[in-house]
């Protein structure tokens, strides 16, 4: 998955051996695996500000005034909406190589169900609402705010980078660009499978650690 | 550089308008300097509060006009509160901790010279080089306007108007609090005393936007790392830089989302009545804090720790990696231990993350949690030794060349090792509860993490000078600017490790009221006129500095006869760092007193002798 375009040792990587040294042909503007790597040292930045928030959720669970919120039955329905977005995301990653109207139509889906899944996070934000359960009611309601609108913003993120994808999809390009778009696809594609995994793991802490 | 094509490869052309070359550049060699500039503009704000500090210890009661003039609440008369002092003490660790030792370091030398010494033409994502700068820079504006926003009244009514929470002109320079800004003081807003108010929150604001800086860069430099290194740059030939530069932005990586996250925790707790860090019950100023409940202030202790601790490590470990790559400049030897000095740097870094509970001691914590955090904390003694024996066995039997750069290079191993020692004191649990919260602690930080880390920029500073303006430093003001700088830190911080035996509270405003610390008047007053010394000496680095960006000794492309990468090409550099030309590397970083070389020493690029 990184291991594409590493140079090693010289003569390993497009050197032809007459003195004359190339750097991976032409596409020293763009080692491969760039993207992908990034996407990698990005998630791990994310991981550890989730972890330290699910850490601070778990420290907080064993005060006494830690009064658990009943779950909205909505995120249910979230759930599967950003479970739907991963199938769609990688549909659209297989057609890329073969159509660019149906890669184009597969990311245009996952953007609509990301715009549902927020859509659904909103709708028991508005339920927790009428319950009378706010942000600053106490520590578990403040975390489950907290992790929904967190989850929420990076999601938006990855939204932008489909629109941004859904755009590029219209030209036909070639060679480096092309690259360029691909791997683009695979690392937007990586981040959003790692949201919808980040969800399920929200989810489930929310609804089982309390 | 003999083996190479005429590609054209650089994927930026060089621009040409002055606000494209020199503001908004996507040049890493820009940025870097622009970085090196910052930390030069925050270091004299943290300069010029340690000697207000230090006026006010010894000279209780002085007058300083300006002071009254730019913050008349704060310092009635000119003279300060002791409010005033201890927003100095916050903004001092605040200012010097962020911008000065985070930015210089990482940003600054390794933006210029990893590109450079891996053999890219620049950094992996230019335009993400340039926003991490300029983000870092509005994260310094912010904590200058939290001096305004808090000791000047107009500036403050400014914010007040944003809020309740945003009440400033309370008289201090900046929030109260330290530069760890300890909840529940810091999440309670204005109840909670002077400065609780806009200083605050400029102050989360500016942290967190630093956080966001310092994430793309170190993004950046680990891709860069990983993906730009020229052909025949296996990661163990690179210098020992740039191994320190890559441990330090994944510190960088994964500590800052935590204070990010910590950060937001504490502005919802001011701003939307969260409780995150605030305790049901909380008795302050007189009355119970009402609407909270069920928040811990140990959390945030926790949260600030697990990256504080990788922190100080950002702080020192390019200063480390300078080091090892000076001292055998210098000697004229290879680097004793190469692989073990890697691995001991690699094991700093890592081991940072296991340690914070250390700072948590005295805070309540478990025997037993406490036991595992002080066996963790000795442990870091172990890579600590490895490298200063390494260090030493470079130095041993060597014909030292005594440039500037080498003998703060030789200083920073002093400095290290004398910081160093005191941790494993601090680091046991039964001889914490003795020195915590003293000036042990003070010294021990500040030689260790504070000065080592900026003698380690020194040596970097007049090391590279001549690669980044073509011009050399001047040689005579470099020695002089060591010599008391070297004996003024020490003159300071020796006393401050007896000062911590004598029980001397870290932070008080004045000591004149204490009687058992009545004999140590000439102590502090002793430091008092060492600092003002040291901080003078400075003035001669600044003026050399400049001078010599105009005046100084036109440098030729290796003066130093050094072997990696960036001292193959001219000075400064071009744009696109190799003139358009892919090197090609065959060398490990350190082959000096090479037997049957022609010049002692192989550059990296040279293609001839036996490939190491």
């Amino acid at each position: 998955m990184v291991g594409g375009g590493w140079p090693k040792k010289p003569g390993s990587n497009g050197s032809n051996g007459n003195g004359k040294h190339r750097w991976f042909g032409d596409k020293r503007r763009f080692p491969k695996g760039t993207y992908q790597i990034t996407i990698w040292i990005l998630l791990a930045a994310v991981v550890m500000m989730f972890v330290a928030l699910a850490s601070s959720y778990i420290f907080l669970s064993g005060s006494e005034q830690w009064k658990p919120v009943r779950i909205p039955r909505t995120f249910l329905i979230s759930t599967v909406l950003i479970l739907l977005s991963s199938v769609t995301i990688e549909k659209a990653r297989q057609r890329l190589a073969v159509d660019l109207r149906q890669y184009a139509r597969w990311l245009f889906a996952t953007l609509l169900l990301g715009f549902a899944f927020v859509a659904s996070q909103l709708v028991a934000w508005r339920q927790l609402i009428v319950e009378g359960v706010y942000l600053s009611s106490n520590p578990h309601s403040s975390f489950f705010y907290l992790f929904t609108g967190a989850h929420g913003l990076h999601l938006v993120g990855g939204m932008i980078a489909l629109i941004y994808l859904t755009v590029r999809s219209r030209r036909l390009l070639f060679g480096i660009e092309a690259e360029k778009r691909s791997a683009a696809a695979d690392a937007i594609s990586l981040y959003w499978h790692f949201m919808d995994g980040l969800w399920i793991a929200l989810f489930l802490l929310l609804w089982f650690w309390n | 550089m003999a083996e190479a094509t005429h590609e054209e490869v650089h994927r930026h052309p060089a621009p040409t308008g002055f606000i494209r070359k020199y503001i908004f550049s996507i040049d890493h060699k820009v940025i870097g300097i622009q970085y090196i500039l910052l930390a030069l503009a925050a270091v004299l704000v943290g300069m010029i509060m340690s000697v207000l500090m230090r006026v006010n210890l010894s000279w209780p009661g002085t007058h300083i006009k300006i002071m009254e003039t730019l913050f008349p609440q704060g310092a009635p008369g000119g003279v300060m509160t002791p409010e005033f002092y201890l927003s100095l003490v916050t903004m001092h660790g605040t200012i010097m901790v962020f911008f000065v030792l985070t930015t210089a370091p990482q940003g600054g030398f390794g933006n210029y010279f990893l590109p450079i010494q891996i053999g890219a033409d620049d950094m992996a994502f230019p335009y993400l080089n340039m926003l991490s700068f300029w983000v870092t820079f509005v994260g310094f504006i912010v904590i200058l306007l939290a001096i305004f926003a808090e000791g000047n009244a107009t500036v403050g009514s400014w914010f007040t108007k944003l809020g309740e929470s945003w009440a400033g002109g309370s008289g201090t320079v900046g929030p109260i609090g330290g530069w760890t800004g300890y909840a529940p003081l810091s999440a309670l807003g204005k109840i909670a005393g002077p400065g609780q108010g806009a200083g605050v929150n400029l102050w989360i604001i500016s942290v967190a936007i630093f956080c966001v800086g310092s994430l793309l860069g170190a993004l950046n430099f680990i891709t860069t790392l990983l993906n730009m290194r020229a052909p025949g740059m296996s990661l163990m030939r690179m210098p020992l830089t740039c191994w320190a530069w890559f441990t330090t932005a994944v510190l960088a990586l994964l500590s800052f989302p935590v204070l990010l996250g910590g950060g937001i925790l504490l502005m919802l707790d001011r701003m939307a009545g969260t409780s995150f860090f605030i305790p049901g019950g909380l008795y302050v100023s007189g009355s119970t804090v009402p609407l909270h409940t069920g928040g811990s202030p140990l959390l945030w202790q926790h949260l600030f720790w697990f990256f504080g601790h990788p922190e100080v490590y950002i702080a020192i470990v390019p200063g480390m990696g300078a080091t090892s790559h000076i001292l055998s400049t210098f000697a004229r030897k290879p680097v004793f231990g190469y692989r073990a000095m890697v691995f001991a740097i690699f094991a700093i870094g890592m081991l940072g993350f296991f340690v914070w509970g250390h700072h948590m001691f005295m805070s309540g914590m478990s025997p037993y949690s406490a036991i595992a955090f002080s066996v963790l904390t000795l442990s870091i003694g172990v890579p600590s030794a490895i490298k200063t024996f390494n260090w030493i066995g470079t130095l041993w039997g060597a014909r030292i060349r005594f440039t500037t750069p080498m003998l703060f290079a030789i200083g920073f191993v002093s400095l290290f090792v004398a910081g160093g020692i005191t941790g494993l004191v601090l680091g046991q649990t039964s001889l914490d509860f003795f020195f915590h919260d003293t000036y042990f602690v003070t010294a021990h930080f500040h030689l260790v993490m504070g000065v080592a880390s900026i003698f380690g920029m020194f040596a970097a500073t007049y090391f590279w000078f001549p690669k980044m303006f073509g011009r050399m430093m001047h040689e005579g003001m470099g020695k002089v600017h060591f010599w008391i700088t070297f004996v003024g830190v020490y003159a300071i911080f020796i006393p401050f490790h007896a000062m911590g035996l004598l029980g001397m509270p870290r932070r008080y405003a004045r000591f004149d009221e204490y009687e058992f610390l009545k004999h140590s008047k000439g102590l502090v007053l002793f430091v008092t006129i060492a600092a003002i010394i040291t901080v003078i000496a400075q003035l001669i680095f600044y003026f050399n500095f400049f001078l010599s960006i105009w005046k100084g000794k036109k440098a030729g492309d290796n003066p130093w006869e050094a072997t990696s990468l960036e001292w193959g090409i001219p000075s400064p550099p071009p744009h696109d760092n190799f003139a358009g030309i892919v090197p090609v590397v065959h060398h490990g970083p350190y082959e000096f007193s090479v037997p049957g070389a022609p010049n002692d020493f192989i550059m990296q690029t040279d293609p001839e002798g036996a490939t190491t």
